[in-house]
């Protein structure tokens, strides 16, 4: 039954990639609207010239929360799991 | 740590830090932003732990003020964001760009020098996000900083106990 599901995900993984490399022409994109407005409207509508911190600050904003969160959370984490170690060797103590 | 390399540290924190707040202040105009200036000014953190020798406590309360200042950063990155919503727009709306004020000179469309003082939002998002990351990973940096002297204090320990110490 798990070799008949490894090959079942072999193949669909397979066939995926098998998509993606053939199916797709590279460098043409199905719809580049979005890409054009943003390159056309980005310096006068939100003043910066940097039109790639313009989408990922602007247009985007949201999406960059949640990086910026994920990183907060990280941190947290990472406190987390080195603060115990130091509590534990405490009470050993 | 060897006396050079504290030394070479000792010249090489600040101007790393100094280069940071450049690259997140020219966010806006060129390459790189909040994360990657923040990254930057976190090297110049780390360079400047090398170079000094703290004793725990001190560690310990820069610690927490890299925590506050990581906690400042993301809050003012959501307040920055709710101000669309005060001004009748949309969550993250760039509500100060191309009004004359603060950060809100209009651009010239097409290439062009540059001005610091354009890009409404962006720029004191970007501030706000260096701040943030320059916080986070020296919070990262003090707690395995922390762990690695400990483990060095319990190995001393364990050798003056077996009494290897001269």
């Amino acid at each position: 039954m798990r070799a008949w599901l490894k090959a079942f995900a072999l193949l669909a993984v397979a066939a995926l990639g098998w998509q993606v490399a053939t199916g797709l022409r590279f460098g043409e994109p199905g719809s580049a609207k979005t890409d054009e407005y943003y390159l056309a409207h980005a310096q006068e509508e939100t003043g910066a010239n940097n039109v790639v911190t313009a989408i990922v600050f602007d247009y985007r904003g949201f999406d960059t929360l949640g990086e910026a969160t994920v990183l907060f959370t990280a941190v947290l984490g990472t406190g987390l799991a080195l603060r115990r170690t130091r509590k534990g060797e405490e009470g050993e103590e | 740590m060897s006396l050079i390399v504290r030394f070479m540290a000792r010249l090489a924190w600040p101007l790393c830090l100094v280069y940071g707040l450049y690259v997140v202040l020219h966010g806006h105009l060129t390459p790189g932003g909040g994360f990657q200036g923040g990254a930057v000014m976190a090297t110049g953190a780390a360079l400047m732990l090398v170079s000094r020798g703290w004793s725990r406590e001190e560690a310990e309360s820069h610690e927490r003020r890299m925590h506050w200042l990581e906690t400042l950063g993301l809050a003012g990155f959501w307040l920055l964001a709710l101000g669309g919503l005060l001004h009748g727009a949309a969550f993250f709306h760039n509500w100060p760009a191309n009004t004359g004020g603060l950060f809100g000179g209009a651009v010239a469309p097409g290439p062009n020098a540059g001005r610091l003082w354009t890009g409404g939002t962006i720029p004191m998002m970007n501030l706000a996000v260096g701040l943030e990351v320059l916080g986070g990973l020296s919070v990262i940096l003090h707690g395995f900083g922390r762990v690695m002297g400990e483990a060095e204090r319990d190995a001393e320990g364990e050798k003056r106990e077996a009494g290897d110490v001269e």
